[in-house]
This record gives structure tokens, C-alpha cells and sequence, in this order.
């Protein structure tokens, strides 16, 4: 079966068309390796970063930006989402602090986007 | 002071830190807002820096590298939460804030980078009422990303630049239902990758040729009408649909925000809708100069970034008494394909090793070669697999190749 994907790789934006011989992944339209790379785990399981905000205490803001230390499985977005809803942490916090560990067993930790001082 | 930073975004941190850099001594910047970072503090997606930095930072990690550069410099004064109401043309800075009231600072250079402003509701004329729920995407964006507040449950979005596209999947996120992306023109005003990314992961639909004719609703937003439009794009009778919802969110372009150049009279380029530039990042009046999205809205942070230390190593040479401010300048034009330039004149004697040049194409190309050409000789050939009016094109003059002619240099895209 044969897919059509943009590639979000660059702004070029290639369209990649990837199909599957036998067990190897074909990928055509692309302008560069990069893009075979993605072509492929975009066929395979595509995947994202994830960035989105978790509730804050103590902070002149009420919400501390996150941002996942890897790409996740595009289907497990909203569940890390939820999961992240139902949390509040309080300032203070640095940057790059990991605010969950190994993300509904992804591999991949949700880490703090921003330094907040307390107040 | 020496040199005055008016705005704290990215370009006013990378301009301060570059000024200290090359030993300026008494550099302050002036920002408006409670914290340093600007518009990137609300900007928490990724795909930032990957010029400067080589990966995809959030708009606020980006912004803390800044942020702590600026801390690390023994006395950069900041001052918070002050706004500048008014800049004469002899530097004379009118600003104020809470605690210590009307101030007047006088400087010997001073650095615009205000940034850039939302288009908003009044200047893409939507009929209808005026109830609450129609927010610019940046609004939005603030409420939901740092005040933690949700404006509403289900969301219609007006253009498809990438602000627009970024909040549509934010918003998805979020638990709001966009109902969809409606775009007065014919083809997307943002990167397909953002398409790809935040529509079409998510299911939101993008409607092309079609706009938002009328607001519904008292106090509250109820819904909107939209109308397919025409080649003149007007929109066709006929074609005008009911959609209910309680947000209307305005992604309909930037404009760099120069009240406070206007006031100094400073002379404005009418196709960037900023100052008019030099080499230095100077503008009209000497020792005032301009940096980022004041100048010109640039794409990339990096760029904006770049251009508040250009603006920086130029205010700093013209501290040193280094700068030629007399010899004649000569102009850079667009010539085919290209719509406009930054910046727009150079003085020659100014020069570094390399002159970049910012320029946007006026419509899609692929497979062309960006040229330059002075006194009918080429300064510049580069040759671009695709090229695209939201896609910003930086290139870098060799300067040799320049130094001796007196003419003007033009800058064309051309095909093939």
C-alpha cells in the first residue's frame, strides 16, 4: 500500500510517497536522507514532540510550559495530555527539569520548557 | 546611557548582549511587559533556533538562553514593567512605570525593537456585533499557554498563517473544538509542514477562498457566517453558511509596530511598514537604529535575533566615533520576483567582510537562482530548490566584490 506524506522535516515541505516492498520501506519524493528518515517512521509509527503546559502554584504565571525530550507516538498524545491536566507543580522550577519520568512508558520524559521563580 | 534598548523580546536581548560585548558601558533596556522574552515566552511549541542553537528549541527556551546572557552581564539595567511613551529626535527617552513614575533618559544610541502587532478585527472589516469571544491568536495564545485560562469550547479560525495553525492544534490540545481554518486566499498563508503537523494530524479542515462575512451575538459570540469569495475576493452570494461557536480567533497577519518611530519621524518603508535601514541596522535619524520584527516581520527568530546584533556592533562603532555618516549611500532595489529588501541602502566604507540581505519572493518558484547585480557585474548567484512568499530569503553579499562600484545594487530571483 502506498502512502503520501509531507515531510515536516524542513520547510521545503517534500511530499514523500513510501510504500512497503517485501519487509524494506520504500520512500520516494524526498530531497534529502533526512526526509527518507522520516518517510519511514511516519509509515512505520508516526511521531511527535509534544509541548503543551501543566498547571503552576506559587508563580506569577499559571502555567509552566513542557516539552517532551523526544518524539512520541503520534496516537499517544491526548493520553499524555490527560495526564499531564490532572498535575499541578509549584514554583520554584528550572529550566529542564523533569516534571514526569518516562511517559506512560514511552521512553521519554516530559521536561519544564522555562525557569519560574517563586513568589 | 550609552546605548537604550527599547523592547525586551529577541531582538532587544541579543542587541544588548552584543553592545557589552564589544565594551559598551552603560546599556539598559526598557521592556513593557513583567519579565524579559517578549512574545516568545507564550510561543511554547518547538522549532525554534535551529539555525543558531542546531536544534528545535520552544520559543521559551530560546528565550531564557537570551534571558540568561543578559543576567550574566554584570550591569545590563532592565527595566520592567515601563513603557516608553515618547522619543525625541536628540535621543531623549520619555518613559514610565509604577514606582518611580515619568522618567527622562537621555542616550547617545538608542535600539527600536518594539516588535510586531496582531492585525486585529478593525483592519479586516468584519461585519456584524461586537460581543466578546473574537481574540486575536496571539491573545489566545497568552490566555491559554500562560494564563492558563480556555476562551472558549468551540473555536472558529480566521487564516491560515502559522500563528493560526499553530493554535489550531494548541487549541485541539486544549480540549476546544476548531471547526475549522478559513482562508480569504487562494492557497495556505503558513508552511505546509505546519499544515501537515497541525491540521492534518488532527483532523481540522482548512477551507480556502473563504471568509468570515458576519459576527453573531450580543454579549457573547454565538457563531459566525461564512461566504466563499470570488477571484476579487468578494464573497459570492449564495454560498454564506451558519457556523455556531463561541470563539473566533484572528490569524490574519503582523505589522511591525513603529509608533514610536513614526512620532520621531523617522522615515518608514511602505512595503515593510518599518524604518527605512542601513547596513548597521540604522535608521533615518543617526545613532537611532532598528532591530527584528520593528524592521521587518522576519519568520525566524534567529534572524530577529541576528539583526539586534548587526544593530549592536553598529551602534557601538558609531559610539566609537567609527561609523562613516557622511559619504552618499547607495540604494539596494528588488528586482524580479522579489518584493522587498532589507536593508534598503548601504554605505559602502561600512562594510565587514559580508553584507547579508533579507528578501521575501512575491510569489511560489522552484528550481531558481537568486542574483545579484552591480554595475552590470554579478556580486551574487545562488541557486534555491523552491522558494516561497512566507519563506524568508538570507543570503550574503561578498563584500569584495561591491567595494569598488558606486551604483546601485539589485537583488532578482530568477527562474532557473
Amino acid at each position: 500500500m502506498c502512502k503520501e506524506f509531507t515531510c515536516i522535516v524542513c520547510p521545503v515541505s517534500c511530499t514523500l510517497n513510501v510504500s512497503k516492498e517485501g519487509e524494506e520501506i520504500i520512500v520516494k519524493g524526498n530531497n534529502c536522507k533526512r526526509g527518507k528518515v522520516f518517510g519511514e517512521n511516519e509509515y512505520k509509527s508516526p511521531k511527535r514532540i509534544l509541548t503543551t503546559t501543566v498547571k503552576v502554584e506559587e508563580s506569577c504565571h499559571k502555567a509552566l510550559p513542557v516539552i517532551s525530550s523526544d518524539e512520541i507516538p503520534k496516537e499517544k498524545m491526548f493520553e499524555c495530555v490527560e495526564q499531564l491536566y490532572k498535575m499541578t507543580v509549584k514554583a520554584p522550577i528550572k529550566k529542564g527539569e523533569i516534571i514526569i519520568k518516562n511517559i506512560l512508558n514511552t521512553g521519554v520524559d516530559i521536561v519544564a520548557s522555562r525557569s519560574l521563580k517563586q513568589i | 546611557m550609552d546605548i537604550v534598548v527599547i523592547g525586551g523580546g529577541p531582538a532587544g536581548l541579543a542587541a544588548a548582549i552584543e553592545a557589552k560585548k564589544h565594551n559598551v558601558k552603560e546599556v539598559m533596556i526598557i521592556e513593557r511587559d513583567i519579565e524579559l522574552g517578549g512574545i516568545l515566552q507564550q510561543c511554547i511549541h518547538d522549532g525554534f533556533g535551529l539555525h543558531r542553537f542546531g536544534k528545535r528549541l520552544s520559543g521559551c527556551e530560546y528565550a531564557e538562553n537570551f534571558i540568561e546572557g543578559v543576567e550574566s552581564e554584570e550591569d545590563i539595567i532592565v527595566k520592567l514593567k515601563t513603557i516608553v511613551i515618547e522619543i525625541t529626535k536628540d535621543k531623549t527617552i520619555y518613559a514610565m512605570n509604577e514606582e518611580e513614575g515619568m522618567m527622562e533618559i537621555h542616550s547617545k544610541a538608542i535600539i527600536l525593537a518594539m516588535g510586531c502587532r496582531e492585525r486585529t478585527r478593525s483592519q479586516v472589516f468584519i461585519w456584524g456585533t461586537r460581543p466578546s469571544g473574537v481574540l486575536t491568536a496571539g491573545t489566545v495564545q497568552r490566555y491559554i499557554n500562560m494564563e492558563g485560562y480556555l476562551p472558549g469550547k468551540k473555536a472558529v479560525i480566521l487564516g491560515s498563517g502559522d500563528i493560526g495553525l499553530i493554535m489550531a492544534r494548541r487549541m485541539t490540545l486544549e480540549g476546544i473544538k476548531v471547526e475549522g481554518v478559513y482562508e480569504v486566499m487562494d492557497s495556505p498563508g503558513g508552511l505546509t509542514r505546519n499544515i501537515s503537523q497541525c491540521l492534518k494530524d488532527y483532523n481540522i479542515p482548512m477551507h480556502l477562498s473563504t471568509t468570515v462575512v458576519k459576527i453573531h451575538g450580543n454579549k457573547k459570540l454565538e457563531g459566525v457566517t461564512i461566504a466563499q469569495v470570488d477571484k476579487d475576493k468578494k464573497p459570492i452570494k449564495g454560498t454564506e453558511k451558519y457556523i455556531e461557536c463561541d470563539l473566533l480567533v484572528l490569524a490574519v497577519g503582523l505589522i511591525p509596530e513603529n509608533e514610536l518611530s513614526r512620532q520621531m519621524e523617522i522615515n518608514i518603508d511602505p512595503r515593510t511598514k518599518g524604518p527605512i535601514v542601513d547596513e548597521n541596522f540604522m535608521t533615518s535619524i543617526e545613532g537611532v537604529f532598528a532591530a527584528g520584527n520593528v524592521v521587518t516581520v522576519f519568520d525566524l527568530v534567529d534572524y530577529v535575533s541576528e539583526t539586534g546584533e548587526i544593530a549592536a556592533r553598529g551602534a557601538a562603532k558609531y559610539l566609537k566615533g567609527d561609523l562613516d555618516l557622511s559619504s552618499d549611500y547607495q540604494d539596494i532595489i528588488p528586482g524580479d520576483n522579489v518584493n522587498f529588501i532589507v536593508p534598503q541602502k548601504i554605505r559602502k566604507q561600512n562594510l565587514e567582510d559580508k553584507l547579508p540581505i533579507y528578501f521575501r519572493v512575491k510569489q511560489p518558484l522552484k528550481k531558481v537562482t537568486v542574483v545579484g547585480e552591480i554595475e552590470g557585474q554579478k556580486c551574487l548567484k545562488k541557486k534555491h530548490v523552491v522558494v516561497l512568499p512566507p519563506e524568508m530569503i538570507v543570503e550574503e553579499i561578498d563584500c569584495e566584490k561591491i567595494k569598488d562600484k558606486n551604483e546601485m545594487l539589485k537583488i532578482s530571483v530568477k527562474v532557473g
